[in-house]
């Protein structure tokens, strides 16, 4: 898993509230056997239309908008199934953290896996954000440690956040990563157990 | 202090570390095939990650593999998704350097008779694969579960599983076994004497004087269904049985370090003074041929015995169970069991595909076409070996000759229709003698009525065309 410390990128607004998973991935990209190249299918209903030409008026596929790394958008975010596509599709796109006023429970969870950072601020903050988003500025910056969200025009928004999911998540630990800080035992209990059973020793 | 059961020697060499009250466990073998995988490699791939051990993973193509034209390639499987998760497997394994057997190499097979076959599953040891019946190498005294994909991923990884310490049960079969009876109706006896949930949260140790007389094959069959206790896994500590099958196999140890090796696998066993959980005791002499009548493995019934009635079960949520489950397989309460006529007849899967398995269903097609009889003409039997390897023995014995001229299908290895992944699959209604380890509801394909039971009750009942009692047949 990737670390998230601190990230400077442009935020991209998406007003609607209730976003669902099916929205963020639709089904028929479940079908992969990856969990890269997931990014083609995010929100795909609302880039492309039946023909599959994209939608120019949609907000990630406007110039000013491209590249986004934050996404921006209303409450209850990432509702429905628990599909974790829904986070590897975002973070394929580009997008490694979305601020709302509130987002669904297990999409929260699934995003701690995956290092996709869920910032929740008051209904007010998003909205001031989405405004600032609107205008001609865009570049936010979101910082863990601190735990604040800089607006383009300066305003500071602090969030919270568990503080073993922030240790976790500025190291970029995920269970694996957790693991792997075990690294030196696993490395020394390798050895014993070659001197002890070498016939498991393949050449 | 009392002393340590097999599951707490094996667990107690494996702990690497403790962390968050959980324990680090070493993995020493790491089973994959095509379906449980493709995420977690693509999940190292994304983090950037090595697979820590190439050396201790080895790779089949199974669960979706065609039963037929496997010498044609992955190229020629016909399903499209089936083909590129084939394909995913064959690069990921070639990209890590992963020892793998692919689809038509006759080293190939389903994962959990490849494993033991090639003397990978060796006792004492920790094993895991994404795929429940893992818990089948138990049969050498190794600690072997299933596992999902994300654990896939972690085991890959760091050769490790993050575990809680699961508990003793120990399941005792005293006695002899009468004529006709195995391990298959020993396991489905005892899912149905302690049920599906039975094992939660535990480990099971088999013991008593009618396990220590399984063959090998027998005890992969026992430790197979462990997991339809609901058993984490299930073990058999090894003995003399055990070190005679492994002697010689491709990745067993030689000469010296063979010696070397049986001292340390001797030492894998429930000291007499360890302390289990629970105890549940059966005597083998109890135990009759036995077969499924409903959509779960506990669902057990003797051959000689009918239908149970909903009203029988104890609890209201039993008794609806049991009404779905009639309703579903087309059964009336009370009638007997051996009244029902099969469709199709399965020999094939991790639970019994194995050459001992072939040999005892041959004996039975064998002595019915002595007796001049056939597979009854409206079924449709097919027996699929559980390896290349093992077809090939079979071969070289005549039993594919056997089965042929009664009217089997002989095929290609692969889990085939135990899941119904592959081609081969039942139609709606139709009912099935299977000697795999699942009946739920559409397990073999949509509205398929399956039967489970031992290889030679089901080569009786593709012969009658109905459940029969094998030892009847043989008379
Ligand atoms: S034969 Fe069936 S149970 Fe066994 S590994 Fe294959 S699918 Fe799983």
């Amino acid at each position: 898993m990737k670390a998230f410390t601190k990230l400077d990128a442009r935020m991209a607004p998406l007003t609607m509230a209730n976003i669902d998973t099916d929205q963020i991935i639709p089904k028929q990209f479940l079908k992969t056997v990856e969990r890269e190249g997931l990014g083609k299918g995010l929100f795909y209903d609302f880039r492309f239309d039946e023909q599959g030409v994209e939608k120019a008026d949609f907000v990630l596929n406007r110039a000013e908008y491209k590249g986004a790394g934050v996404l921006v958008a209303g409450d209850n975010f990432g509702c429905g199934s628990s599909r974790e596509h829904a986070p590897w599709a975002l973070l394929d796109f580009g997008i490694s953290c979305v601020i709302s006023s509130s987002f669904a429970d297990i999409f929260y969870n699934n995003c701690f896996q995956n290092g996709l950072l869920p910032v929740v601020l008051k209904p007010e903050e998003v909205q001031a954000l989405m405004e600032e988003a609107k205008g001609g500025n865009h570049v936010v910056t979101v910082d863990l440690e601190a735990q604040t969200v800089v607006s383009p025009s300066g305003a500071a928004f602090s969030f919270q956040i568990d503080p073993q999911r922030k240790a976790k998540m500025l190291q970029g630990l995920d269970a694996i990563g957790e693991t792997l800080t075990a690294a030196m035992d696993i490395d020394v209990y390798e050895s014993k157990r070659a001197l002890s059973e070498p016939w498991l020793e393949r050449a | 202090m009392s002393g340590k059961t097999l599951y707490d020697k094996i667990w107690d060499a494996h702990v690497v570390a403790e962390q968050d009250g959980e324990a680090i466990l070493y993995i020493d073998l790491h089973l994959i095939h095509e379906v449980t995988t493709p995420q977690a490699f693509a999940g190292l791939r994304a983090a950037g990650r090595p697979v820590r051990r190439p050396d201790r993973t080895l790779a089949v193509a199974d669960h979706n593999v065609p039963t037929e034209g496997q010498a044609l390639g992955v190229g020629a499987v016909a399903d499209e998704e089936a083909r590129l998760q084939l394909q995913t497997l064959e690069r990921n394994v070639k990209e890590a350097g992963i020892e793998f057997f692919p689809m038509g190499d006759i080293r190939n097979g389903i994962v959990h008779v490849v494993g033991p076959e090639q003397g990978r599953t060796q006792p004492g040891m920790t094993i895991v694969c994404g795929d429940s019946h893992t818990s089948t190498h138990g049969a050498f005294g190794a600690l072997a579960q299933g596992i999902g994909t994300s654990e896939v991923e972690h085991v890959l990884a760091t050769q490790t599983l993050r575990q809680k310490k699961s508990k003793n049960l120990r399941v005792t079969v005293n006695g002899t076994p009468g004529p006709g009876v195995g391990a298959k109706d020993f396991a489905l006896a005892i899912v149905g004497a302690i049920g599906t949930a039975g094992g939660t949260g535990s480990v099971i140790e088999y013991a008593g004087e009618a396990i220590r007389g399984l063959s090998m094959e027998g005890r992969m069959t026992l430790c197979n269904l462990a997991i339809e206790a609901g058993a984490r896994a299930g073990l058999v500590a090894p003995d003399q049985t055990t070190f005679d099958y492994m002697m010689g196999r491709p990745a067993t140890p030689k000469g010296a370090a063979w010696e070397m090796a049986l001292a340390h696998w001797k030492t894998f066993f429930s000291d007499d003074d360890a302390v289990f959980d629970r105890e549940v005791v059966l005597d083998a002499a109890d135990i009759a041929p036995t077969v499924t009548w409903g959509t779960s493995p506990e669902d057990v019934v003797a051959v000689t015995g009918n239908v149970p009635a909903p009203e029988s079960f104890a609890t209201p949520d039993k008794r609806i169970s049991a009404e779905r489950a009639l309703d579903y397989m087309g059964l009336t309460a009370g009638q007997p069991i051996s009244e029902a006529k099969v469709d199709v007849v399965f020999i094939g899967s991790c639970t019994n595909s194995r050459i001992e398995d072939l040999r005892s269903a041959a004996a039975v097609a064998q002595h019915a076409f002595l007796n001049g009889r056939l597979v009854a003409p409206h079924v449709r039997a097919m027996v699929v070996p559980g390896s290349g390897l093992v077809k090939e023995q079979a071969e070289e014995e005549g039993l594919d000759a056997i089965f042929k001229a009664v009217g089997f299908d002989w095929r290609e290895p692969g889990c085939s229709m135990c899941l119904g992944m592959n081609p081969d699959r039942l139609a709606p209604g139709e009912r099935c003698a299977s000697t795999s380890n699942r009946n739920f509801e559409g397990r073999q394909g949509r509205g398929g009525r399956t039967h489970l039971m031992s290889p030679a009750m089901a080569a009786a009942a593709a012969i009658a065309g109905h459940i029969v009692d094998v030892r009847e047949m043989l008379k």
